[in-house]
């Protein structure tokens, strides 16, 4: 497959993305029938006649997913409709146990609002806000499983198994407006949307937005209109794209692989893709040329939803703060810039540095850990930061170890590796280990006079003002004591010996 | 002593209270003339002897133990095939649900079940209550106990069939268009179509869900109110009944008294297409209603004209997207040669599981509701709906209740319109607008048509929730028109 080079498409092309993002609710039962939403019960035991699509059986709305997805809509600064309705969709598919899914239409609950989100932009970020067309309801599918066959998919497949679990969990789905003028940004303002959103959701406790177990997936569209043209090109959808990463990967490639085919006069077809995570490719799904037929009609065995206006505002009043307004909080508080809160927030350590900050670390303390060796860490497992096994409050002990000069930093670093490694409390390792730096004074004066005896050359320059020229014996001392030391200590000790004014 | 089997559910009731006899020979009664006669007939799908003959023996172990027992206790049902009962087979009249045994009971079925009823079996209907005949049953139509070459009206064909039959007191079935009304209309018996919402839709499979709703067939109009009362009320299972307190129906039908009552006759249900005999029959009830003290007006419900074609838009629409799930996939029957696609072995399923009628609704609803189609039928006919359910509240703020024939002809031959599809609807035409409207509606038997000696049967309509109007006026011309006939008018009938 033919792509062109990423900096050649902006030359040529501004891109134009839109993002349907759905997300699992995490009610304690499904959306339509009490069965429980625990992720993997054995297959087919949380079902009963509704979710199962019965015949005789009915579908009766939980209230708790109506609270979720209004608080959702209010946290996205949407509209909450005082009317509307479920529809059904109809088609055919094993998956779908009625053969329609329940979801809505042209009456979604919550619709017109926007979230800002922060891109990196060279050493500067920049604020762009995305529209959000829509965040409706619906019931998630069962899942099909293909066997045999060589691409897992239905066609080819010598046959395929049903779960019916996943059928009747509450799905919100949030749709953004098209979203224009990204240039070069397109994949970064794809991915940082999608993080964005991740984090509002999360801080609103509705769902657990776990990509990697499928309660927050990603379709993304992109289409490619001539620079000098405010023509919308055709659309691709790439399907189920399902981390963070992949979603600026398939943004990326989607752009490449458009701009290879209109610069060799050749057509985008519209159609869904397929997301393949080893390469960051993407392949042909179905064509969507023609108009889906869906023959959508509004539910009949479902009431309309007309939600209490006291209730939302309610709701309204006890919504946490936004991801953003935290950002913006949190960056006045610890006085860095955008880029350095981009930097935080990149890396997922915004919650963990400001719970470590809560227990008293300084905030340049608490980022200098947590952006450093833990981040390093996580980079080196391949894992999100949250994941790593160590807490704010074992990160702040350690803080307070190196503010009273139990610790250096050097030793600092090895404590959190021993922490991670899951050897103990910090307090613990440094004792079972003898981390702590050497504090006691003769032991400290016995390594300075020995150096002083091996260097005297050093020790003249100092003598002479040449002050700078302590290293060399301060990093001796630091040597024979394996760096258990506090430099800082050392230092006085030594111009105080050598009755040197340190000034 | 009257036969068991002629009795009225109050008076089996009573008879098993007092010990007369037991539920066990009620139910034995039952079964045995079942075996005499329901060759004739075809009602019964499935006969439960077992379950049943457990449930009554359960009744008279109650009884000697001096448990409470409701009044409808140890009084048999016979159930339309549309309603879930746990493993027992549910077909709804279709080879596509042939040998399917719900896991679940209705809500009815556990009502009546809790009301310590006798549940003798499954009753036969039209494919997925689609007709108004029982023809389109997959298995065989059943007759009319007035004259086995007759329909016994449908979809709840089997349930008029058992009730006029003796085969059972009571019967439940469900009305989508007309389809408790016109077959008791046509039998001779009571049926009654409650507001929707008032019994709940759970475990009732559905045809079109905005128009659905189950209620009682019977002998007698006090009959058929304590097992409306048994079944109806609120249930959190269906989102769509009424959270509202019950009216009291059997009270209602006790009533007796009508004087200063305001009944109006619709303008509109009259004319070409009503059969002389049956028209004749209501003139007689209308005097007798006016002569108990009801005053009677005429007026005009002028949007009920098009409410047949509002009504075979919305209900195929509604039928399309719920018939969907029969796909063999999950449950009931699938063809699947072994060499096919899924959409294969959907469409081969469904290609020979359903019968013509049903894929002529599914065809019609698909494109209904398709883009491009949707404003001009599915949407317009919406609006019909909403005209017609203004008219009936426009006429229900000037009368108390409604009146109309029921069908407008006594019971035609089998055969005689099944290829007729425009015909067959025609026989809803007058209990078409009260599902539209979602208002209560009731068939009482009223006599003979001159032509033909076949039952004709008395419509009576009442507002949302207020169904006990209707049991008011039926139990009041039922009273007056039993005196005149020296009993039922089922006596009549010749005897299977």
């Amino acid at each position: 497959m033919n792509l062109f080079e990423f900096e050649n498409v902006i030359t040529d092309f501004k891109p134009v993305l839109g993002l349907e993002v759905h997300v699992e609710l995490n009610t304690k039962t499904k959306v339509f029938c009490s069965c429980p939403t625990n992720f993997g019960a054995s297959p087919n035991t949380n079902v009963c006649p509704t979710c199962l699509g019965l015949p005789g059986s009915l579908p009766v709305l939980n209230e708790k997913a109506i609270e979720s997805i209004i608080k959702i809509g209010l946290a996205l600064n949407c509209q909450i409709a005082p009317w509307s309705r479920m529809a059904r969709k109809n088609y055919f598919y094993p998956d779908m146990p009625k053969d329609y899914q329940i979801s809505q239409y042209d009456e979604p609950i919550c619709f017109d609002g926007f979230l800002d989100v922060l891109v990196p932009n060279g050493d500067d970020s920049s604020k762009i806000r995305i529209g959000i067309e829509r965040v409706h309801l619906e019931e998630d599918t069962g899942k099909l499983t293909h066997a045999g066959g060589f691409t897992g998919r239905i066609h080819g497949a010598d046959y395929s198994l049903v779960d019916y679990n996943r059928a009747g969990i509450p799905l919100v789905e949030i749709v953004t407006k098209i979203i224009p003028d990204t240039g070069e940004l397109a994949p970064e303002v794809a991915k940082a949307y999608v993080a964005t959103l991740r984090d509002l959701i999360r801080n609103l406790g509705v769902s657990d937005v776990r990509m990697e177990e499928g309660s927050l997936r990603c379709d993304v569209n992109v289409s490619l209109m001539p620079i000098e043209s405010n023509q919308l090109g055709t659309r691709t959808e790439t399907k189920n794209v399902n981390s963070l990463r992949s979603v600026e990967r398939a943004v990326r490639f989607e752009m490449q692989r458009q701009a290879a085919l209109l610069k060799a006069g050749e057509r985008v077809k519209q159609e869904t893709r397929h997301f393949h995570e080893n390469d960051g490719s993407t392949s042909p799904g179905r064509s969507k040329e023609q108009a889906e037929e869906y023959r959508y009609f509004p539910e009949p065995d479902l009431l309309p939803i007309a939600p209490d206006s006291k209730w939302i505002e309610q709701l309204r009043s006890e919504l946490p703060e936004t991801p953003t307004a935290k950002r913006e909080r949190l960056k006045q508080a610890w006085q860095i810039t955008d880029f350095e809160m981009l930097a935080v927030v990149n890396a997922g350590a915004l919650d963990l540095i400001e719970a470590t900050v809560e227990l008293g670390t300084d905030p340049s303390a608490a980022r200098k850990w947590w952006l450093g060796k833990i981040t390093r860490i996580a980079n080196e497992r391949g894992v999100e930061l949250e994941q790593i096994d160590i807490t704010p409050a074992q990160v702040a002990e350690i803080d307070q170890l190196v503010a009273t000069g139990a610790l250096n930093d050097k030793l600092a670093r090895q404590v959190i590796s021993s922490v991670i490694a899951g050897e103990g409390s910090p307090g613990e390792i440094v004792q079972k280990q003898g981390l702590a730096v050497v504090s006691d004074d003769s032991a400290l004066l016995d390594a300075i006079k020995e150096a002083i005896v091996a260097m005297p050359e050093v020790v003249s320059k100092i003598q002479d003002g040449k002050l700078q020229a302590s290293g060399a014996l301060i990093g001796a001392v630091m040597k024979a004591t394996g760096g258990k030391a506090d430099a800082a200590k050392v230092r006085k000790l030594l111009f105080d010996y050598l009755g040197v004014s340190q000034d | 002593m009257t036969e068991l089997t002629r009795m009225t559910a109050v008076d089996l009731a009573a008879g098993i209270k007092k010990k007369e006899f037991s539920a066990v020979d009620v139910a034995k009664a039952h079964f045995d003339q079942i075996a005499a006669v329901d060759k004739k007939l075809n009602a019964f799908l499935f006969i439960d002897e077992d379950g049943a003959m457990a449930q009554a023996a359960n009744v008279d172990k109650k009884l000697a133990s001096g448990e409470f027992l409701g009044p409808l206790a140890g009084v048999p049902v016979a159930v339309k095939d549309i309603f879930t009962q746990k493993d027992i087979p549910t077909t709804c009249g279709s080879r596509i649900l042939e040998n399917w045994r719900p896991p679940y009971d209705s809500t009815v079925v556990s009502r009546m079940k809790n009301a310590d009823m006798v549940l003798l079996g499954k009753v036969n209907m039209d494919e997925f209550a689609m007709g108004s005949s029982t023809e389109t049953s997959a298995y065989g139509p059943t007759t009319n106990p007035w004259d086995t070459s007759r329909i016994p009206g449908g979809s709840s064909g089997g349930s008029s069939a058992a009730v006029a039959g003796f085969l059972a007191p009571l019967a439940v079935g469900t009305d989508t268009g007309g389809s408790i009304r016109q077959p008791a209309a046509v039998t001779g018996t009571v049926g009654v179509k409650p507001t929707y919402g008032g019994i709940s839709r759970y475990g009732i499979v559905a045809l079109a869900s905005s128009l659905d709703q189950a209620g009682p067939f019977a002998r007698t109009v006090l009959d058929a109110a304590l097992l409306h009362q048994a079944i109806a009320g609120y249930d959190p299972l269906d989102s769509t009944s009424i959270n509202q307190p019950i009216p009291d129906f059997v009270a209602a039908a006790k009533h007796k008294d009508i004087a200063g009552m305001k009944l109006g006759i619709v303008k509109e249900f009259a004319g070409e297409g009503y059969q002389a005999g049956v028209l004749n029959r209501f003139n007689e009830a209308v005097a007798i209603l006016r002569n108990l003290g009801a005053e009677i007006v005429e007026l005009s419900c002028p949007s009920f004209t098009y409410a047949l074609a509002a009504y075979y838009l919305i209900q195929p629409s509604e039928c399309s997207s719920n018939l969907a799930r029969f796909d063999g996939m999950r449950y009931g029957l699938r063809v699947d040669d072994g060499d096919s696609s899924v959409e294969q072995v959907m469409a081969a399923t469904r290609a020979a599981g359903f019968g013509p009628e049903v894929k002529r609704r599914i065809i019609i609803g698909t494109y209904a509701l398709s883009s491009g189609y949707y404003d001009a039928y599915y949407g317009s006919a919406q609006k019909v709906r909403r005209l017609i359910a203004d008219d009936f509240n426009a006429a229900f703020s000037q009368v108390d209740a409604l009146i109309s024939p029921t069908s407008p002809i006594t019971a035609f031959k089998i055969g005689e319109k099944l290829n007729d599809p425009m015909a067959m609807y025609l026989n809803d035409i007058c209990t078409i607008p009260v599902n539209l409207a979602g208002v209560g509606g009731m068939s009482v038997p009223i006599g003979l048509a001159d032509e033909d000696n076949l039952p004709a049967g008395m419509q009576i309509m009442a507002p949302v929730m207020c169904d006990d109007r209707m049991y008011r006026v039926a139990g009041a011309l039922e009273s007056a028109l039993v005196s005149s006939w020296g009993g039922l008018l089922l006596d009549k009938a010749p005897r299977l």
